[in-house]
């Protein structure tokens, strides 16, 4: 199988992943969109690791992973933070950083 | 121990004395810190006689010494050292400067015993003392500036010591302004020193100035003239005297010692130090005698009509100040600090009797309101004689003496001097006359209200307490002299300093009798050896001859005074009527105040406001303004982005990101 496939369907995750950002409301739903997001990325990665015939990007897909597990715990905190203050749990609703 | 090491000390004394007295203003007790104040002094005036004895012990020709504490700046040529010049005149000056301010002290310490700043003045006075010493030890220019600039600040915070009287902080600003503006003249003309002969020191600047230039050159009468500018605004001379009458809004011990006695004599120390440059420029030289003649004269002519007692006798150390420049400025250098060292004597002790009877008038200081005090008063009285004889240079006083020596100079140079010495004459005849007039209408006659009080009760008299300048009403707090005053009759340390003083003018002169007494100029003279003016002598008989007419004028101008202001009391009246342009002329200062205030104070004012309301209203605002609302209108539009959307930056984010990569497909493609 030729690298194409593999960065078609990572590049699809991806579009999936940011257009989830951009449209949904729903915080839990955007983390979900980021990690496919992260994910297309590690699968490009590894597969262009793979046709090189190193590790290196192996090795930077295992970081993402962490990142994205960091992220996570981070993100879920937040969404556990805004529940307990009863406020929306909608981005929209969300916007005191408006300058 | 060297002379140099002594005068040293004479620095120290009256630094440590202003810092104690002002540090320990809470611990100690008023009388104390009065008695550490003159104490300081006094020990100051016992070093100078030490620096005296030291230099007597040397060969006339090498009394003269540099000494250096700590080199201040070096680099690139510029060689800046803490070090003062100890050589006759400076001996001299430090010895004038500390006697005097000593007495001063003693009078003070009397004189402001019930002011509520007691502390403060005493303070104030000795830091004026160590700057007007470090003035006149100064080894460079750069010290002489510092010195300078002190003794302006000194006078100053003396002027406003009753600093809430409205006209002492006027009066005290017009002094600092005017004598700031000298001392511009002075940082100038040490620039152009050192531009010119890559130096500061005295030593170097005085040896090397007659190899670089020539006579007239104008680079040295720039010096010069920028010098005098200076000159004249610390020592009151035409057209920068007219803060020294306003002045006297300070406390009398401070008209005394600053201004009669010691600063507005800086002046003439200037020249008379720098009187090889002076030499090198004959025709700043001339110019300043001509000022120090026209100031003689003009302050003599106010001085006449002036009705306040302080007033006149500042406008005649105006006029006497103008011989003393009139001296340095011909070449007669020794003449004219022999008549610096009487004057302080003689007006020093004017001032202190004058005191002593403004005390006695409960603050007024209006002559029309005083008389008789002859009868209240016998010492400070007698005083004020003293002081006036000497002034009026009556034969035999020290003023006599020192007066003739400067015009019997003038006279033995010749030319255009001999006319010098003619105006001198006029001006003396001047100074015996207003002299007098104050004389003849304080002491004698039948003793006005507050006379006849002081003799009844043997108390002084209490008026209300107002500014006599503006009848403005007064409290006893600091800052108000306060209800209580003191005289010479009741305070002995008062009386003790005008005693001495009193010796000092009338037998000052004794020191330098021609022909017969050879003291002071046989000491001061080989400090001016390099100059050739110094080399004209005017011979014994000449010297007797002029004082014989010294004498002749002094007598008739007493007898002037005695048959307008006692004999025909109605003349002076008369005279009023029929001179009445002139008599208005005097009346009004000849209106130099008004001329200033048009020339230099409106131009400056409109300039001033011109600045405020075009430059700094539409440009400077304009400019700032204009800035401002640039960053706030970009602000908005940036803004406009922050939407708090979190969307709507992640939209921004991927659109950057697809910008980035199309950008990076366009160009590989």
């Amino acid at each position: 199988m030729s690298i194409e496939w593999y960065v078609v369907l990572s590049s699809l995750l991806f579009a999936t992943g940011a257009v989830g950002i951009l449209i949904r409301r729903s915080p839990i739903v955007i983390l979900l969109c980021l990690e496919l997001m992260l994910n297309a990325g590690n699968l490009a990665l590894i597969a262009f690791s793979r046709m090189a015939g190193n590790e290196e990007g192996q090795i930077f897909a295992l970081v993402v992973m962490v990142v994205a597990a960091c992220e996570v715990v981070v993100g879920l905190g937040l969404i556990v933070a805004i529940f307990r203050r009863k406020l929306p749990l909608d981005v929209d609703a969300l916007r005191e950083l408006r300058g | 121990m060297s002379s140099t090491a002594w005068a040293w000390l004479v620095l120290l004394l009256p630094l440590l004395g202003s810092l104690v007295v002002a540090l320990g203003f809470r611990a100690l007790p008023a009388r104390v810190a009065g008695a550490i104040g003159t104490a300081s002094i006094g020990l100051a005036f016992a070093c100078a006689v030490a620096v005296l004895i030291g230099l007597l012990g040397e060969d006339p020709e090498s009394r003269h010494h540099a000494s250096s504490l700590y080199e201040y700046a070096s680099a690139g040529g510029l060689d800046i050292e803490l070090g003062i010049y100890v050589d006759q005149l400076s001996a001299f000056m430090i010895l004038v400067v500390t006697g005097v301010s000593a007495l001063i002290h003693l009078y003070s310490y009397g004189y402001m015993r019930s002011d509520e700043g007691y502390h403060r003045f005493f303070s104030y006075l000795n830091f004026f003392v160590f700057s007007m010493l470090l003035l006149v030890l100064a080894g460079n220019f750069v010290l002489l500036i510092v010195g300078w600039a002190f003794v302006g600040f000194a006078s100053y915070a003396l002027i406003s010591f009753w600093y809430r009287r409205t006209t002492a902080t006027a009066a005290g600003m017009k002094a600092f302004v005017i004598n700031v503006v000298g001392d511009i003249g002075l940082v100038l003309a040490a620039f152009l020193i050192f531009q010119q002969l890559g130096s500061f020191d005295y030593e170097t600047v005085f040896e090397t100035a007659p190899q670089v230039f020539e006579s007239n050159q104008w680079e040295v009468t720039a010096i010069c003239l920028l010098l005098l500018v200076g000159a004249f605004a610390k020592s009151a001379q035409i057209p920068f005297h007219t803060w020294l009458p306003d002045a006297m809004e300070g406390p009398t011990p401070v008209s005394s010692l600053i201004h009669a006695a010691t600063m507005v004599t800086a002046g003439v120390y200037l020249i008379a130090r720098s009187h090889e440059l002076f030499y090198l420029a004959p025709t700043a030289a001339d110019i300043a005698a001509f000022v120090g003649l026209a100031t003689l004269l003009v302050a003599g002519t106010i001085a006449i009509a002036m009705t306040d007692l302080k007033r006149a006798i500042a406008y005649s150390t105006m006029s006497q100040i103008g011989y003393m420049i009139m001296g340095v400025s011909i070449g007669a250098y020794a003449a004219g600090l022999f008549h610096l060292m009487t004057h302080a004597f003689f007006k020093a002790l004017l001032f202190m009797a004058a005191g002593s009877i403004i005390a006695a008038m409960a603050n007024r200081q209006d002559i029309d309101r005083m008389s008789g005090f002859w009868k209240a008063m016998r010492f400070t009285s007698l005083m004020l004689l003293v002081g006036g004889l000497a002034l009026a240079a009556f034969p035999l006083t020290s003023g006599f003496f020192s007066k003739d020596s400067i015009l019997a100079y003038a006279e033995a140079r010749g030319g255009m001097y001999l006319w010098m010495a003619v105006g001198g004459y006029v001006g003396a005849f001047l100074t015996a006359i207003y002299t007098f007039r104050l004389i003849f209408r304080v002491l004698p006659g039948r003793p006005c209200e507050e006379a006849q009080h002081l003799i009844e009760t043997g108390e002084l008299y209490h008026g209300p307490a107002i500014n006599p300048a503006n009848e403005e009403r007064e409290d006893a707090e600091v800052g108000f002299p306060g209800p209580a005053h003191h005289i010479a009759e009741q305070s002995r340390p008062m009386a003790v300093a005008m005693a001495v003083l009193g010796f000092g003018a009338l037998f000052g002169g004794l020191v330098q009798v021609p022909g017969v007494t050879n003291v002071l100029f046989g000491f001061l003279e080989p400090a001016f050896h390099d100059s050739p003016l110094a080399e004209v002598h005017p011979s014994v008989a000449h010297e007797w001859r002029g004082l014989a007419i010294g004498a002749a004028i002094s007598l008739l101008g007493i007898g002037a005074a005695w048959l307008l202001w006692v004999r025909r009391p109605e003349l002076p009246g008369l005279f009023r009527e029929r001179l009445r342009p002139a008599y208005l002329l005097a009346l009004h200062k000849w209106y130099f105040d008004e001329a200033i205030d048009l020339l230099v104070v409106r131009p400056a004012l409109a300039v001033g406001r011109f600045a405020n309301d075009v430059f700094e209203r539409v440009v400077v605002d304009g400019l700032v303004s204009g800035t401002a609302g640039g960053v706030r209108g970009a602000g908005g539009i940036v803004r406009l982005v922050q939407s708090g959307f979190v969307r709507g930056y992640a939209l921004l984010l991927v659109a950057g990101f697809a910008g980035l990569a199309l950008y990076f497909l366009v160009v590989s493609a």
